[in-house]
């Protein structure tokens, strides 16, 4: 063993029988004896002043036990930015409080100014309807441009609604400048990168208990990283001892982002769990998911493409407004920065760039890290202005790009934009993917679309990502106030199976199942006598969760560390059991031997030995047989790809349907291609779903229009077309023990840019001048590009 | 939701008397009120399902004239197929859980302005039955969510006479999937009617210039150089009434093409 569950085995994964079965646990499945509810009384206006609560009326209504406001929490501390970026000017960012509960001012529409805890939900919902709030309603800050240039702020107590002013190089401002200045050519491009609802199929959801006996907290949450949440609740804002407190995220439905965060609804229940001492539980309704959770992307910038008479890039420079929303959520300030600048070199040589963006506070819901998190961001302003600057100087979209990719046997590459590649082949990438596409049948497929009246275009790029966050000495140089490394331990049991507890967190990437193959690799054991621990700071080791592509890269790392020790103590073992020395053990198919002999004991029977130790040499070898390690990475990651779709668009409606799309992506090694297939799968879906559907939209009040799927258009089976997916053309990350890179937000990263260059090259072959269209690209916007072309 | 009775009569009398209550409300499938009791944007003391009543269910066909029930689901008129432009419409409605559950009744009742059955209803010339009287589709769609029905009347069943040619194009608002424009024509020996749906803030209407043009020839090209006026079109998220007005023009081209 194992000769078929190891590294490359296409696993079917473990934890699905449960999703699919609905025996998982999620958070909401979960009910506590005596258990009440919370429910949480939102702002209508997006700003506004809290005059008065009045909760007198509500308190007396049945079942209510406890009403909280804002005042309840002003001794606690607020909710703090990961991240401290620093203005061009030296200046540090703006860091308003971000309170637990709103107090003086209401700054979005859902944000809370006062909760109820009741026996029961219909009561607290009862009783919030009874919260007499007067709460003055000032104009909204919603346009960013605006923003900028307005006395009226979100924040009054900063004078301003920039949080910050980052150059990304700074240093590189003037040659950037001369570079664009003295070009031949110069393709600029005005664009929009909406903003996204994360939309996880389960709500946030959060359950504290408190045992007056011990003085400690149960927090059950949907987190993405609950040694992370637990950090910043003892930390920052409640105060509470970190061993006084666990953090519990069971199954958890989905997060895309949204969940990595501290929300304030969690120190609310742990809180009121406290004051009236007994469990309370909050469940979001879906109305809630869409006004509270924070949002993605949602940048306006200009992007400039410099380039010299034969297509040779001289300079990419980017000017960005990111929206922040209303607080600083979490990852907020590091996502549009050091997630987004630190990429704008792309896949290319291009000796000069530079990217100045400004965060902007406004009156909406906070923005943050969302599947690809800044890279999605980068991606789709590099490769649309390239695709446009093809268009303009008449060379191949493929060609331009390949006449300034980075090639082969120029890494370690560092690149203009202050990262240090460290494998890839971009052009093996592309050839792959004029085949598995079957580029040379597009003409062909052009004249039957053409036969239906419907235009007919096709799209490609290239991406470069960087995953598995991260070192944590340059994450520190940059700004992080955290690290960024992972931790497993593995627990041999005595019985010969294994408990491994991680500190990433599973919430749909498959880790039961993948992390097993890794470790069963190892060993040569059985990996369905491995089960993963994961989600319980009670029981995990103190590592940093899921988010980034990280998992496998990291606290994949960390497991192949950590079982790199066992094997070592084992071994010891082993000799021991064999009267040998430890330098001639041999592990081969869970059997550990003596080298040129016929002496074996096998993985089972050193376990047991481990934990019944008679004649053990116990000066030498300790009992029992568990290993911790933690791994810290030696740089990012760099999945890089290239993308090809290929769209029919009505020229009567402007409706676009996407017809092929085919993901070539190098994820280094892959334990199990299954869920590699599925994670691009995903990542596609939502891409498409950016290109084509989803729009978060406020109104010049501050009122989220897209409140729910009879607005938000979320990406259904029938908008979706059957994907090809590739991985053939890996090479392997040169620096982590897997070689692995990080495959979860890719398709996310790749797929907006492809989408819109297919659907301007139908739009251009059927004879109108139209060069970009915003995201998403709905009939409507594509029909009124039509009519103005 | 906040706390309410529910009766279930079983038959129109006594569902008539039920509703005499001046908080009762009817229940038909539930698509459109259960998700608004949800939010706890109504609040009825009490409700009266009409699912139990017998003699609103089934369809009969006799004389060129399909009598849907007014409580006939979505996948009851799919399934009929003797008025093939109507199963069809139906067969589109929402998703399977809202063709399962929701009725003819329940959505002329209700008229939302993006909804199918309108459409229908109008362009066929059906006649609205109800516990009271007949109403012609003409007299019956008065403003968005707005009919003829009196406080408590319910509609028991529609009577569509079968028309020679007869579709039913709609464009789906890309998120609910109601209508962003449907149109819905039908040819019989009395000339064409063209209803539209979706489109206008007065709700569904019928697009008489397209009528006259389509009596004369009914073929798409006799539409050629006809156009709607954006006024008084719907504009929202997901269409302008620019827009709007441009897709009657091409749902209708689409209906009369593929109902020639």
């Amino acid at each position: 063993m194992p000769k078929d569950g190891g590294i490359g085995a296409s696993t079917v994964r473990r934890e699905d029988v449960r999703f699919l079965t609905g025996t998982g646990q999620y958070c909401d499945d979960m009910n506590m004896f005596g258990q009440t509810a919370a429910v949480f009384a939102r702002s209508t206006a997006a700003n506004g002043v809290i005059k008065s609560i009045d909760t007198t009326a509500a308190a007396a209504m049945p079942g209510v036990l406890a009403i909280f406001t804002g005042e309840d929490f002003v001794d606690v501390g607020g909710n703090p930015a990961g991240w401290l970026i620093n203005s061009r000017d030296g200046e540090p960012m703006k860091e308003p409080k971000r309170p637990v509960l709103a107090h003086g001012k209401v700054r979005h529409v859902g944000d809370a100014y006062a909760a109820v805890i009741a026996e029961t939900v219909e009561q607290a919902k009862d009783a919030v309807e009874a919260i007499e709030a007067d709460i003055e309603e000032l104009p909204a800050v919603v346009n960013m441009k605006d923003a900028l240039s307005s006395t009226n702020y979100v924040h009054d107590e900063i004078g301003t609604n920039q949080c910050f002013d980052w150059g990304w190089i700074e240093d590189n401002r003037a040659a950037t400048d001369a570079a664009i200045k003295g070009a031949h050519h110069v393709t600029t491009l005005e664009l929009v990168n909406n903003r996204l609802v994360p939309n996880a199929m389960e709500p946030r959801c959060s359950m504290a208990q408190y045992n007056r006996a011990n003085d400690e907290y149960v927090l059950h949450t949907t987190s993405q990283n609950p040694h992370l949440t637990r950090l910043l609740i003892s930390a920052f804002v409640l105060g509470i001892p970190e061993n006084k407190l666990t953090v519990i995220a069971p199954d958890v439905g989905g997060g895309f982002g949204s969940k990595i965060y501290h929300y304030g609804e969690e120190a609310l229940v742990l809180a009121a769990a406290k004051k009236i001492g007994r469990p309370v539980k909050w469940t979001a309704d879906r109305t809630e998911a869409f006004l509270t959770d924070a949002h993605g992307r949602d940048h306006v910038t200009t992007i400039e493409l410099a380039l010299d008479k034969e297509g040779n890039f001289l300079a990419f420079r980017t000017e960005t407004m990111a929206n922040v929303g209303a607080y600083l959520s979490n990852f907020s300030t590091a996502t549009p920065t050091f997630l987004h600048g630190t990429l704008m070199a792309g896949n290319y040589t291009v000796p000069n760039v530079y990217v100045n963006v400004k965060a902007v506070f406004t009156n909406t819901a906070p923005v943050d890290a969302y599947r690809g998190a800044g890279r999605p961001e980068a991606t789709f302003s590099l490769e649309r202005v390239i695709d446009k600057a093809a268009r303009e100087i008449g060379m191949d979209p493929i060609e331009l790009r390949r006449k300034n990719f980075v090639k082969p046997d120029q890494y370690p590459f560092a690149s203009a934009a202050g990262l240090e590649y460290d494998s890839g082949n971009y052009d093996a990438l592309m050839d792959q993917m004029i085949k598995v596409s079957d580029m040379a049948g597009f003409e062909a497929r052009r004249k039957a679309s053409e036969k239906k009246g419907l235009l007919r275009g096709i799209g490609l790029n290239a991406y470069i990502e960087a995953c598995g966050i991260a070192p944590s000495n340059l994450v520190g140089v940059l700004g992080s106030r955290v690290g960024l490394y992972d931790a497993a331990t593995v627990r041999v049991n005595a019985t010969g199976n294994l408990s491994v507890m991680v500190g990433a967190h599973s919430h749909g990437q498959g880790h039961e199942t993948a992390f097993p193959q890794v470790v069963a690799e190892m060993l040569g054991i059985d990996p369905q006598s491995i089960d993963i621990v994961h989600g319980d700071t009670s029981k995990i080791p103190f590592g940093m969760g899921t988010y980034g592509s990280r998992s496998l890269a990291v606290c994949g790392s960390a497991v192949v560390r950590a079982t790199e020790k066992i094997i070592t103590k084992a071994k010891k073992i082993a000799a021991h059991m064999l009267e040998a020395s430890d330098s001639d053990i041999e592990l081969n198919d869970g059997v550990f031997s003596v080298a040129g002999t016929d002496k074996s004991v096998t993985f089972g029977e050193v376990a047991l030995k481990a934990y019944i130790p008679h004649e053990f040499p116990i000066e030498d070898i300790e009992p029992g047989l568990e290993e911790t390690a933690f791994y810290d990475p030696a740089n990012f990651t760099y999945p890089s790809g290239a993308y090809c779709c290929e769209v029919e668009v009505d020229p009567d409606t402007g409706k676009v349907t996407v017809e092929r799309m085919t993901a070539v992506d190098d994820f280094g090694n892959i334990i199990n291609p299954m869920i590699v297939t599925g994670q691009v799968h995903g990542g596609l879906g939502q891409g498409i779903g950016q290109a084509l559907l989803e729009s978060t939209t406020y109104d010049e009040d501050g009122q989220l229009l897209s409140a729910s799927y009879m607005d938000y258009v979320m990406p259904r089976a029938d908008d979706l077309p059957f994907y090809t997916v590739d991985h053939s053309q890996a090479t392997a990350c040169t620096h982590n023990p897997l070689g692995v890179k990080g495959c979860g937000e890719a398709g996310a990263i790749g797929s907006p840019p492809t989408v819109v260059n297919a659907v301007i090259d139908a739009l251009q072959s059927g004879g109108k001048n139209v060069t970009h269209i915003d995201m998403p690209m709905t009939p409507h916007r594509v029909w009124s590009a039509m009519q103005n072309a | 939701m906040y706390a309410f009775d529910i009766e279930r009569p079983a038959s129109v009398a006594e569902a008539v008397a039920a509703l005499k209550n001046d908080e009762a409300q009817a229940l038909g499938g539930g698509q459109t009120l259960i998700p608004t009791l949800k939010q706890r944007l109504a609040s009825p003391e009490k409700l009266v399902s009409l699912t139990g009543v017998a003699e609103m269910k089934g369809m009969s066909s006799a004389g060129g004239v399909l009598t849907v029930g007014g409580g006939a689901t979505h996948d009851e008129v799919a399934a009929d197929g003797s008025y093939k432009a109507l199963s069809e419409l139906a067969s589109n409605i929402g998703d399977p859980a809202v063709r399962s559950r929701g009725t003819i009744g329940g959505s002329l009742a209700n008229n939302d302005p993006s909804a199918c059955y309108p459409a229908a209803a109008l362009a066929s010339g059906a006649t609205i039955v109800t516990n009271a009287r007949e109403i012609a589709a003409d007299d019956y769609f008065v403003d968005l969510f707005e009919t003829a029905l009196d406080e408590g009347e319910i509609i028991t069943a529609v009577k569509f006479p079968i028309p020679e040619k007869a579709n039913y194009q709609k464009f789906l608002q890309p998120a609910s999937r109601f209508a962003l424009v449907g149109v819905f024509v039908a040819k019989s020996a009395d000339g064409v009617r063209v209803a539209v749906t979706g489109a206008s803030n007065e709700g569904v209407h019928r697009w008489s210039a397209a009528e006259e043009a389509l009596t004369k020839d009914f073929s798409a090209s006799a539409l050629d150089g006809l156009s709607v006026s954006a006024d008084n079109l719907i504009s929202d998220l997901h269409g302008s009434a620019e827009y709007r007005a441009h897709l009657v023009t091409v749902m209708t081209k689409r209906a009369v093409t593929a109902a020639s």
